[in-house]
């Protein structure tokens, strides 16, 4: 069961011809791909598309009475090998996953599909994770386009173009028997807006039918020789017959404009910024209208020479608005003038940064220098854009630099990944320094302050192999952690498997939060709610010992700091040979706070007896020390100035967000730091004995206390 | 050739920015809401990704009156100078804004909440760590056309709601967008769950802020309880402030007794005063900070305050308030107390305490017996009880192998203030400022006693130097950097590297 809920969403799949859908970008394409009569959904979950897959996931009775199948793959190679079905069968398929990362996993199956090409339409959904807001390295699908052919959409980022970019991709797959990426930044697929819908399609062959009536095709196959006429066929067949698509149905754009001396040529997805930037500039308006001539890349691979040629011929110059690097297209469109022997000027990245994201602040000062390098005239009547440099060189902002502080995520309020770094921390106080390998998942977050745990990350799942090198002889051992996600998605083999076989002597911490929670909470394999559609409840213990796992301690509540820490120093100490395997298991705080609230709120309405803990700190007994900060960063937990005037310290205070996890007692405990801490039970609806019993007590306390105080002298302050 | 003129017609542009957690898409959301039941047309988007995980993220809105079917192009992110509201539901948010250049005198209406959430390294910091905010309450008054800033927190905490909801309310006060507060409002009530509280955020969001009222002081200086020979004592003791001590360090020196007498007895502030009067017949300039530390110092935290501070009726009070304890509810609260070997023995008689931590045999007995984490249920009888003997003990605290080592802490400490006092003043004051690297209970105070033993260690060096203050300084707030004590040694280093000086 996924973070968010999208029973409203689910809804806004069933519309039909001409209602209107609004929404993020993400569930248009869902809505699209129902439209285009697809056939099978795969994918594997991962910010900017995870909605994509937590809707259709909510929506399983819709694609059951379309007769569509969707599956949570276990990753993206799964999620691509998927497409095999087009391979033969007249079946669209879609699958989805964020990329590069989860491209560079599909790869190998990508590949394949490519080299022996599709009958079906086979369209991938790629979030390209590129820019603000982005968690990956910086990389361009576009290469994996070139190198596999497969055709690569760039729509313009408004809903009607999205959804037609989804149908056509479709068509353009089953014209040049090409499998097609749909690429789109993140921005793109949170953007709100709204398009005319049509009804959902049945797929034109059921999978069914595919499987009763199986066909096959030994030169589809990728085995030489089938393999070398594959590429022949590539060129030969499957290209022109997508660039003959691509003009046909005019899936890129060209916006004429009075001013057709010059002219830009720009990724679809770019087009609303370097629109605004013309705006600025005095040379568009909000409505799309420009005065310089644009041709729009709906299509970024392939390119169709022809009309890129027809464009740019003639003009002053022309300037390629292409994001990220290389630049592939600005290189293949300076081939094709040369070839085509046109003179035309062509300005890309010498006026644009190579690397990073094109903002409106980017974009603006380059189409202004072009503008005055190729027509200085009209260079000369260009509107001043608006600007924040006179603010930003004021020397109060500048000074801000020194101020405002960075805020790197971390983890949430009662997160219960946070007390095996607390424990992990207390262990490196005992034992010294360790290198520590990190992987893929909320966990990650430890690199932060207050922890700074993680020496590298090589790729989901693979947080063990990063450490297989350093398995030697060593005063010292290794340790690796790995999420749940990362384990199933790829660790079980490459990062368990690995260590049992090479005989690893490290330590593997495996954190198990029921859920893959840092994608949005979807189920895996070790969830332990019951999924209707899926198998879970496959406890990762018994995977490790299936494989060959022997040292192997799980730790059901990882909030006991104490128990966790000695887990740590014994793993790290033993002599027992083989990998020690720590799974760390306590419900991700996000998902079991969406599923507990309601249901206390609930329960205590009905007059049952419920019991809600609540952390606090006597701040008359904290000194300022912060040392429990330093063991938890938790966001409920934090410091204000003391009520004391003679304290010059802040001290520790927690606020009403605290979800009374326990972390801070455990570890004030643990590492015997301070009794500033307490626990606060609130029982909502006691019994009557229940409240006789405390009132007597409360009344023989009080009697004590004021017995004591009234000795005590008081002067007030 | 075809010619095209340009229609002037611009988007209003929004730029919300939040934290992970703090309903910044909710307050989109509602934006767009009303902007599209009021016939406009609205996008919104945003760059959540793991930001969502409690870290700083951005929402952009473009909202325009409709033309028809035409469809207009709005941009995907805020344009630097081009952004005609600006929404930071954090100060340092806010700052944040202003830095990428969102917030513009000819355009920006700033909305900000005044409230800090605290970065970790501002809250992991030894001492002090916060931020000065200022600096971006001015720069936000000189870069935006105007500010509206107040703690939306506290205002939508106060309805029981969330931040987006207050500054919902501030938005529309601040008229930037052409929709009545009934447009507002009715959004929130369609919007659904928690509408009322919402309403609520709302309304106190939109209100102007009622000049801020100074709130209630109780009479200080007042005596409560004592016997009438006792309240004489203690007047006399007043008056003795009064007489014998500069009259800025009055106030803090009433606070020393203070505090003194409700940590012990009249005896004890008496000393205190005594201790204080010698330095001020060295050096009367260090009155006020001897009057801070040296009431600091005598409070020692120790168990027996630990168990008096914890079973006092103002503190039953204050848990229930902070645990918003209703009618019909109970409330249980636990301690968690881990007492060692060493806060055992200190808590007993010198020479008996002494004697124990001598013997090993002794020692590991009492360890198996009592040190071990404790949750002690404060507010049950039984575990009451415990606390109040503990507590109870104050009577004897003069005689605890804690109280002499304490005293003899202090004792050392101020003889070399004393040393100082008379050649060094400013050396003495800040001799005495050290004090504030000994606090915490455990390892925590024996590491703060070390790190006073290393800054004081280096006095030979410094001693005679015109600029031995400033160093003493410098070497104090190195030792607060890091727990570790890793710029107190490059500060040592530094300082040993010294040659006799100016």
């Amino acid at each position: 069961m996924a973070e968010r809920s999208f029973a409203r969403e689910v809804q806004d799949l069933r519309l039909g011809d001409g209602e209107e859908f609004r929404g993020e970008g993400i569930l248009a394409v869902t809505k699209a791909l129902l439209q285009s009569g697809v056939g099978y959904v795969g994918g594997y979950q991962g910010a900017p598309i995870s909605h994509l897959m937590d809707v259709l996931a909510d929506a399983q009775d819709i694609l059951a009475g379309l007769g569509v199948h969707f599956e949570t793959s276990a990753s993206e190679a799964a999620a691509a090998s998927m497409l095999a079905a087009s391979v033969m069968y007249p079946i669209r398929g879609a699958v989805t996953w964020k990329s590069t990362a989860g491209t560079n996993v599909a790869s190998d199956a990508l590949s394949n599909l490519a080299s022996g090409g599709v009958t079906g339409g086979a369209l991938i959904v790629i979030g390209e994770d590129y820019g603000e807001g982005s968690s990956i390295m910086q990389e361009r699908t576009h290469a994996f386009a070139m190198k596999s052919q497969i055709w690569l959409l760039d729509p313009r980022p408004n809903l009607p173009s999205i959804v037609q970019a989804v149908e056509e991709g479709f068509a353009l797959s089953e014209a040049s028997n090409t499998p097609v990426m749909l690429e789109l930044r993140i921005r793109a697929c949170h953007v709100h807006g709204s398009f005319i819908a049509k009804a959902n399609r049945k797929p034109a062959m059921a999978l069914a039918e595919a499987l009763e009536n199986p066909v096959r095709d030994t030169g589809r196959i990728v085995l030489p020789p089938a393999s070398f006429m594959h590429e022949k066929e590539k060129i030969e067949k499957r290209l022109p017959a997508a660039r003959r698509f691509i003009v046909e149905r005019g899936l890129n754009e060209t916006f004429p404009g009075d001013l057709d001396e010059i002219g830009i040529v720009l990724q679809g997805g770019l087009y609303n910024g370097v629109v605004r930037a013309l705006q600025g500039l005095g040379l568009a308006d909000v409505w799309g209208n420009t005065r310089v001539p644009l041709h729009v890349l709906n299509v970024t691979y392939p390119l169709v020479p022809e009309a890129l040629v027809a464009f740019c011929a003639g003009r002053k110059g022309v300037l390629v608005v292409e994001e990220g690097q290389p630049e592939f297209i600005e290189q293949a469109l300076a081939t094709e003038l040369r070839r085509a022997d046109v003179p035309t000027p062509l300005y890309g990245k010498a006026l644009l940064p190579m690397a990073g994201e094109y903002t409106a602040g980017v974009l603006s000062p380059a189409i202004r220098t072009f503008v005055e390098t190729v027509a200085p005239a009209l260079g000369r009547a260009l509107r001043t854009a608006p600007s924040p440099a006179a603010v930003l060189a004021d020397d109060r902002i500048k000074n801000l630099a020194r101020t405002v502080p960075a805020r790197p995520p971390s983890f949430c309020t009662g997160c219960p990944e946070r007390p095996i770094f607390s424990a992990m921390t207390l262990v490196q106080k005992e034992l010294g320094q360790h290198h520590i390998g990190a992987d893929i998942g909320c966990h990650l977050f430890a690199i932060n302050p207050p922890f700074e745990i993680g020496a590298t990350t090589m790729g989901y799942g693979l947080g063990p192999s990063s450490t297989a090198a350093l398995q030697v002889k060593a005063a010292k051992r290794p340790i690796a952690v790995m999420g749940d996600g990362g384990f199933w998605h790829n660790g079980l083999l490459n990062g368990i498997g690995n260590a049992v076989f090479n005989k690893h002597d490290g330590v593997v911490v495996v954190v198990d939060n029921y859920y893959s929670a840092a994608t949005g909470g979807q189920d895996l394999l070790s969830s332990r709610a019951d999924n209707k559609t899926r198998s879970t409840r496959h406890p990762i213990e018994a995977a490790i010992r299936g494989v060959g796992g022997k040292w192997v301690r799980t730790l059901q509540r990882t909030y006991d700091v104490a128990t966790m820490r000695d887990t740590l120093r014994e793993a790290l100490t033993t002599t027992a040979q083989g990998t020690k395997f720590i799974v760390a298991s306590s419900e991700c705080m996000l998902n079991r706070q969406r599923r507990e609230r309601p249901a206390f709120a609930a329960a205590v309405k009905r007059g049952e007896r419920r019991v809600r803990p609540r952390f606090g700190v006597d701040e008359d007994v904290c000194t300022g020390d912060h040392a429990c900060i330093r063991l938890s960063g938790c966001p409920s937990l934090s410091v204000k100035r003391s009520a004391d005037p003679l304290r010059e310290d802040p001290v520790a205070t927690i606020d009403q967000s605290c979800v009374g996890c326990g972390n801070c007692g455990e570890v004030a405990e643990a590492a015997v730091l301070c009794p500033s801490f307490y626990r606060a039970d609130l029982v909502h609806n006691p019994s009557r004995f229940e409240v006789w019993w405390a009132g007597t007590q409360a009344r023989i306390i009080r009697w004590l206390q004021m017995r004591r105080e009234r000795r005590h002298m008081v002067l007030t302050t | 050739m075809l010619d095209v003129n340009l229609s002037a017609d611009r988007p209003i542009t929004l730029a919300i920015l939040a934290m992970g957690g703090q309903g910044g898409g909710v307050l989109a959301d509602w934006i767009v809401a009303m902007a599209e039941r009021e016939g406009w047309v609205a996008q919104a988007t945003s760059v959540p990704g793991v930001a969502q995980r409690t870290g700083a993220t951005i929402y952009y809105v473009e909202l325009i009156r409709r033309r028809g079917n035409a469809a207009p192009v709005l941009s995907l992110m805020p344009v630097p100078g081009d952004v005609d509201v600006v929404i930071a539901a954090e100060l340092m948010e806010a700052g944040r804004a202003i830095q990428r250049g969102l917030v513009t005198p000819d355009r920006t209406m700033m909305i900000a909440s005044t409230h800090r959430s605290l970065t970790i390294p501002e809250k992991a910091h030894p001492a002090d760590g916060i931020i000065d905010g200022r600096p971006v309450l001015e720069a936000m008054h000189f870069a935006a056309r105007q500010v509206i800033a107040r703690d939306m927190q506290a205002l939508a905490a106060a309805s029981g709601s969330m931040i987006s909801a207050s500054l919902f309310g501030a938005l529309a006060a601040s008229g930037a967008l052409p929709f009545s507060r009934e447009a507002f409002e009715a959004t929130i009530r369609e919007g659904g769950v928690g509408g009322a509280a919402s309403l609520a955020a709302f309304t106190a969001g939109f209100a102007t802020p009622a000049t801020s009222s100074e709130a209630v002081k109780t009479e200080t200086g007042t005596i409560l309880g004592g016997t009438p020979t006792q309240r004489a004592r203690l007047e006399s003791l007043l008056r003795r402030v009064d007489d014998e001590f500069p009259v800025e360090a009055r106030p803090m020196l009433r606070l020393g007794v203070a505090r003194l007498i409700d940590y012990q007895d009249l005896d004890y502030a008496g000393e205190y005063l005594d201790h204080v009067a010698a330095l001020v017949a060295l050096q009367p300039s260090l009155a006020s900070e001897a009057a801070r530390q040296i009431a600091l110092a005598m409070a020692y935290d120790d168990l027996i305050r630990v168990a008096d501070l914890k079973t006092r009726q103002g503190r039953f009070a204050r848990v229930a308030r902070e645990a918003e304890a209703q009618e019909r509810q109970l409330l249980d609260t636990t301690e968690f107390l881990h007492p060692r070997l060493a806060e055992i023995c200190a808590t007993l008689p010198a020479r008996l305490g002494k004697r124990i931590e001598a013997s090993p045999a002794m020692a590991r007995l009492l360890t198996a017996l009592f040190e071990k984490p404790r949750r002690v249920r404060s507010s049950r009888l039984t575990g009451f009880l415990q606390l109040y003997a503990v507590a109870g003990l104050r009577r004897w605290r003069r005689q605890l192998l804690r109280h002499e080592r304490e005293a003899d802490f202090l004792r050392n400490w101020l003889d070399l203030v004393a040393s100082e006092a008379p050649r060094d003043p400013a050396l003495a004051l800040e001799l005495l400022r050290c004090r504030r690297l000994v606090k915490g209970y455990s390892d925590t105070r024996q590491r703060g006693e070390g790190k006073f033993a290393r800054v004081t260690g280096a006095l030979p060096q410094l001693a005679g130097r015109k600029d031995a203050a400033d160093w003493l300084r410098r070497l104090r707030d190195a030792a607060l950097a890091d727990e570790a004590g890793k710029a107190l040694d490059g500060a040592l280093a530094t300082v040993a590297t010294l040659e006799d000086g100016p």
